[in-house]
Formats: structure tokens, sequence, C-alpha cells
């Protein structure tokens, strides 16, 4: 398995793993997975919920809720303004599972967890893990924990068949990109650029690379995140990786325009996830009509979406 | 690895500060076969480790490459040492303070002269083999993280004489307070950034200092300023501070003929004191006192007694005593020092702590500037605020061995020797106003009223 782009006859055994089934589903439609992130309680526990479900009905495979953390150091401006903000609304770490259920009852996205480790270590590794997966979650996404130190989430993450998401970086050297994605269940979290999540004009070379080391170190499915926020990045990732994932500009789009940016940013992030064309067809947003922002979202929503990404600093 | 995170949950918020003459803890120390000195990493006991980002991963494994081949490398230790000597000053005298014993039951006090080093502390030892393995990695910058500015006026001392770029992170309210201090890494050539997100303090300056690491780490290299965060940085920090430790064993075996009964040190990420505790942490008879931040007492919640009331956490890159809520969000740590103010500690002062080889206690401002006073007046030293911390856990710990001493033995048998870790020239305007010495509506009083540390 080294081409992403490649269609398969048989779906592979993804051994319960919702994100890879998620994916995997993706590409059966001949397209790469589009991932979404949002930190949770930002700006409100209800409106990450419904700016959750908006974005999987608007063609997101894969919703990242985030933790808000009081030292996020992989993150940038936008994303810490937006967990600060988060936090001073008063958002635990409890809420994550109200937010992830509140997703996953609604839709049938996938919903991870991005998490730096000392809250899930502070509730206890298999306790956090429980409630995540009775809140009906995939699995966990960690900035900060490396598979070396990983050895009880790996153990806790095995019996309850949540999904393991580890990063690689255009540093990382062939030794640790094996054990990396060895370790890694569901797909492994390619690092765009040596930097922190913030919007970028372009991810540059650097992550094709990162991609096709990881798939000759043997990953199935490998997503690139940090610096994506136009559809036109989508689709330049989309060639090579299995998966895009988008951030700070869906915060952005969140904080600037609310529920029915983020619906309208999702909407055109996803027309650059198909391979070999140049957009989706409108209207693959299955259930626009439904979501929550409902009639007041602007179906050409291309304008609005090349605006967003061109906002955040 | 499963065993690290079952690992003690010694000490929660209902634990007091351990008895300094508890016989069971050195028991407990004596059980163990082996050395507990130059302790490698990545582990210290259950503390440590890389919690760290992976794209990283390969800077720390540079860094600790680099660092074991300079430390067997002849050339290397050489260019130390001749650094430390001709250009630090070192070593650094160990000064009998006899006046100042008065005020510790009578017991001999020794102080370890590490304001005597250039720029005043023992930030000097390490920022010196940092900036040395910075040129060996090839880097042409170094990026800091400071707090009342130390750290960061040592790093640009380092950088201006080794011809690397430096670049300091600061808190936003921290370089106005120090305004004084910024002037002072400007005129040694450091750019000073001023970090605006967060809680705008220390901590958050080393996660702006993580971030530009992150994006530039090809020709960049953390000069980190504590023995905490990713491996390899506890052992490294430690390795190039061990020195005080070598060198007090030495001038107190020279000056008493024997060992002191006790040693302390002040610890806010812990660097001054596992230098100075290393020198004797083979030694079972003497006893390794750190003194940690009390803030306003640690019943207030304003501390940064970390190890005191903290629980194990990772924070920087590092597994360790935190000061975290009880969703694992990092507390804003208080006290009058602004070098001690910092919510973790070093891994291997926790581990140090679990396994009882040194005790750990609070220091109140109030006893920490009483303690100021104290040796200013009779030894006509100015401490650092930190130090000063040190300063009054001996002042309690003399009394306590008095108070233990054994039929037939005299005050004057029992000898404790104190960090003396650095300068207060910086913390005058501090000290001025809290001693209320200045005039109303002076410059000077402006400046104290918002905690200047010069």
């Amino acid at each position: 398995m080294t081409s992403a782009s490649g269609h398969r006859s048989v779906p592979p055994d993804v051994g319960g793993s919702r994100a890879a089934a998620a994916i995997e589903k993706a590409r059966s439609e001949g397209r790469a997975a589009l991932i979404g992130y949002l930190p949770a309680g930002f700006p409100d526990v209800r409106t990450t919920i419904d700016a959750g479900i908006a974005m999987a009905r608007n063609g997101m495979d894969l919703i990242e809720v985030g933790i808000p953390y009081s030292d996020p150091v992989m993150d940038g401006r936008v994303i810490q303004e937006a967990t600060v903000e988060a936090l001073s609304n008063g958002f635990t770490v409890s809420q994550i599972f109200e937010v992830v259920e509140g997703i996953t009852r609604s839709t049938d996205a996938a919903v991870l967890v991005m998490t730096y480790w000392n809250p899930v270590m502070r509730m206890g590794v298999r306790r956090f893990a429980e409630r995540l997966a009775a809140a009906g979650g995939a699995g966990l996404i960690t900035p900060d924990l490396i598979p070396d130190e990983a050895s009880e989430w790996l153990e806790v993450s095995e019996d309850l068949g949540l999904d393991r998401v580890f990063l690689v970086a255009p540093s990382t050297s062939p030794e640790r990109m094996h054990r990396t994605v060895e370790a890694s269940r569901g797909f492994v979290y390619a690092v765009s650029v040596m930097g922190v999540t913030g919007a970028r004009s372009s991810v540059g070379a650097a992550a094709e690379a990162v991609v096709a080391a990881a798939h000759e170190a043997g990953a199935e499915r490998v997503c690139v995140g940090l610096g994506v926020s136009s559809s036109d990045q989508v689709r330049e990732i989309g060639a090579y990786a299995d998966g895009v994932i988008v951030g700070t500009a869906l915060v952005a789009a969140l904080r600037d325009g609310g529920v029915e940016a983020v619906a309208r940013l999702t909407r055109d992030l996803s027309s650059g996830t198909a391979r070999g064309s140049s957009g989706r067809d409108e209207g693959t947003g299955d259930g626009t009509a439904d979501g929550p922002a409902g009639g007041a979202v602007d179906s050409t929503g291309h304008s609005t979406g090349a605006r967003t990404s061109g906002g955040p600093a | 690895m499963t065993e690290m995170h079952q690992a003690t949950e010694r000490q929660g918020a209902d634990a007091g500060p351990v008895d300094a003459t508890d016989v069971g803890s050195v028991e407990a120390f004596l059980s163990h076969d082996e050395s507990l000195r130059h302790a490698p990493g990545p582990y210290f006991g259950a503390y440590g480790g890389r919690w760290m980002p992976e794209s990283l991963i390969a800077a720390l494994d540079e860094l600790q490459d680099t660092f074991d081949k300079a430390k067997a490398d002849p050339e290397f230790t050489a260019q130390v040492a001749d650094l430390n000597r001709n250009y630090a000053g070192r070593p650094s005298l160990l000064t009998e303070a006899r006046r100042f014993a008065e005020h510790c039951g009578g017991v001999r006090v020794f102080l370890k002269r590490e304001d005597l080093n250039h720029t005043g502390s023992h930030k000097i030892n390490n920022v010196l083999g940092q900036a040395l393995l910075a040129k060996r990695m090839g880097k042409t910058r170094v990026i800091a993280e400071t707090g009342a500015g130390q750290h960061g006026v040592a790093s640009a001392t380092a950088a201006a004489l080794l011809g690397l770029e430096c670049v300091v992170y600061m808190g936003a309210e921290d370089t106005r307070r120090q305004a004084l201090n910024v002037a002072r890494m400007q005129l040694l050539g450091a750019t000073v950034v001023p970090v605006t997100t967060g809680s705008q303090t220390l901590k958050d300056a080393i996660n702006d200092a993580l971030r530009d690491w992150v994006a530039n780490v090809e020709n960049t290299h953390y000069l980190l300023g504590t023995a905490a965060g990713a491996h390899p940085f506890p052992a490294l920090v430690r390795y190039f501070h061990e020195v005080i430790g070598e060198e007090t064993r030495q001038q107190i075996l020279e000056q008493t003929g024997r060992l002191p009964d006790a040693v302390c040190a002040c610890v806010g990420g812990g660097s001054n004191a596992i230098g100075m505790f290393h020198g004797f942490l083979d030694d079972p008879e003497v006893a390794l006192h750190g003194f940690e931040a009390g803030g306003d007492g640690v019943d207030t919640g304003r501390h940064a007694a970390t190890i005191t009331l903290g629980r194990p956490g990772v924070l920087h890159g590092a597994r360790s005593y935190l000061m975290q809520d009880e969703d694992g969000q990092t507390m804003e740590s208080h006290s009058i020092s602004a070098g001690l103010d910092y919510p973790g500690v070093g891994p291997e002062h926790a581990y140090l702590a679990d396994i009882g080889r040194a005790t750990y206690e609070p220091i109140t401002d109030a006893e920490a500037m009483e303690a100021f006073t104290v040796l200013c007046r009779t030894e006509g030293i100015i401490p650092a605020i930190e130090t000063a911390h040190a300063l009054a856990g001996a002042m309690k710990l003399g009394q306590r061995l008095v108070a233990a001493l054994r039929p037939g033995e005299q005050t004057d048998d029992k000898v404790i020797v104190v960090n003396l870790s650095g300068r207060g020239d910086k913390d005058v305007a501090t000290a001025a106003g809290y001693f209320d010495l200045l005039p109303d509506e002076s410059a000077e009083q402006e400046i104290a009223e918002d905690g200047e540390q010069l």
C-alpha cells in the first residue's frame, strides 16, 4: 500500500477503527477524507455541538474536537485565543464527553478528541477512555504524547477499541516513523510543516515527503494537518494524502461568522477533496437543509470560504 | 512504563512538609545500593521522560547525542573548565557566615558564593555549557525564556561571548516591570520578545519559546534555564551545575575536615539545588533540603510550593510534580521571588522527594524577606530573594538541629551549607518597597510598587 489515491475493489479490514472506516468510505467515493477541528466550549458547549453537526452534514468525514488546555504549545494564536476564551467561559474537561455525545447522537461522523496529555493523565487514562467510549468517541489525537510514553494508552485503547492518532513530522527519523506508524490506530497525523497550528498560504513540499515516508513505513492512512485553510490546499494535499485536516480556518470562521460560516467553509473545503477533478458537485454536503443553520446557509459558499481562509494570521 | 503511571500518588493536598529530622527517609535511602549521582535520564524513577511534540524529538535526540559526545571529549570539558575559571570566575568561594549563624541556633553555616559569579548567579554555569553545545551542533541562534530576567541576561551574555544570535521570551507584564533587565539584555545584543499569551508569565514564556523552537529548530537551540523539561534537559542542565556541589564538597572538607550535616538550596525549577545536591547525593550522612516558595502561605492557594502541594503531571516535556487543578490545567503560582514563581519542578527533585533522599518544604514570602534582612545585616551580603528562601530554611533547620542535639554534642558541631545562588542587586527595589524604605513619590517608589526586580 504505497499509493494514497489507488482505488481498491475490496474495502480493507479496518479492524473496528471508526476513523479508518470514515477515511476508507471517502476513499471508496474517490476522494480524500476531510477532517475538521474545533476546540470544545468555544464559545460554549452548545455551539461546539451545533458546529460539529454542521460540519458533519456539510461534508466533513471526521470531526476533531479539542480539549482547551492551559499550555497549548503546538497551537498558534487563533486556536490559543479560542481555547483561552473557552476556559474563561468555564469549560471543564468532563464537558468534552457532552460534546462528543452531542455530535455522535445526531450524525454518523467519527468524532476524535484532540488533547494535550495532562488532562487525560489527571482524570486517569482508563477512566478518561471509558468515558470517551461511552460518549461514542472514536479515539484520541495526542499532540504531546509520543508512542515512547504511551504504554498505558496503548493498552487501554486496545482494550476499548479506540483509535490512537500519533503525529509524525518532517523531522521524524525513519526509525521513529516506523515505530509511530506501528503504534497508531485509525490514521497517522502528518504535520505538514515545522511549526504550530495556523493558516498558511502554502504548506510546502515537506508535507508530501512526510506522507510518502509514512506510507513507506506501512501506514495505510496518512492525513495532513497544520496550515491547511482553503479548498485549493485541500485539493493539492488530497492528491497524495488519505485525508486533509483543517483547524485554524474553521475556528476563525466560527469566531467571525458562527455556525453558518463553519457550514459554508466546510462545503467549500469539501469541494477540494475529489481526486482527479476540479471539485465535487454541489449538494454533496448531504442534509444541508437539516443542519442547525438550516435555510440560513448560503449554498454559494465559495466566496465566503475563500474570504475566511484568507483571514487568520 | 505502565508502572510509571501507577507510580506513587504521594502527597495529595493534605500532605504537610516532611519533617527534616525524619530518620526513616535516610534509612530508605540507605537501602539503595546504587549511586544516585550522574543519573542520566530519561527517567528519574517515575519522573522525567519526553512529553513533547514529535516535531521536537529529533532536536532532543541531536542534543542528547551532542551532549554525550561532548562529555567524553577532553577538548569540550577543557573549554568548559576554562570558561568557568577565566570568564565566570570559578571556583566560587565558600564563606563561613559566623554572625548569620547566630540566627541559625548557633550551628556553623557556610555560604556557597554563586552570587560572585559573572552575571551574579549560578545561571552562568548552565548557559556557557549549553551555548558551547549549540556551537557544536552548528546552531547560530539560541532562544531562552526568562521570568525576572536572570536567565535571560545570562543567556544574552553567553550568546554575546560566543557570537550567537539570542532571542529571549519574557511575559509582557514582566517586560514592563523589569524594564532595566530588558535593557540589560538589549545592551548585550539580545532581542526580547514580550509574551502576551495565556497568563503572560514564565510558563507562557516557555510555551512561546517552544513554539519558536518547533518552527526554527534547524538553526536554533533552546537554551532552557532550569533542570526541568524534556530529556535530556534535566540531566544536561544538572551536569553544568554539578560544579557547584563538587567545589562545595572539596571546600567544606578543606575548611572543616568533614562533610556537612545538611545542605540547603532554594527550589523553583531546581537547577541550583540539583547542582549543589549532586555533590552529596551518595553521602547519606548529609541531609539535603530544598526550600520552595510558599508565597502568602501554602494554605492560601497563593504559592509556588510544587513538591509540597502539587500532584504528578506533565508540563513542558517532563512528568513531575505540578501545580494543577482537578482538570489537569496548570495553576498560576505566586511568589515574591520571580525566579521561584513556576508551577512545575525538575523531575529529579520529584524523584529525590519520593525516595526520601531530599526533603522539600515551603518558605513564605515573609520568612524569606526576614532572612534576606538578616543576611544583609549580619554578613554584608545582599542575597537574591530566591536565595533568601534557602537562608530562611537554614535558620529553621539550624534551630531543629540544635533541638535534636544528643548529650555531649555542641551547637557548633553541626555544619550547614547554604547555596547562595544569586546576589540581590536585582531585588533592591522590591526589598526597598517591601520594607517601606523609599520616600513617597520617588521614582524608585513607583518602580517598587510595580514589583521591579533590578
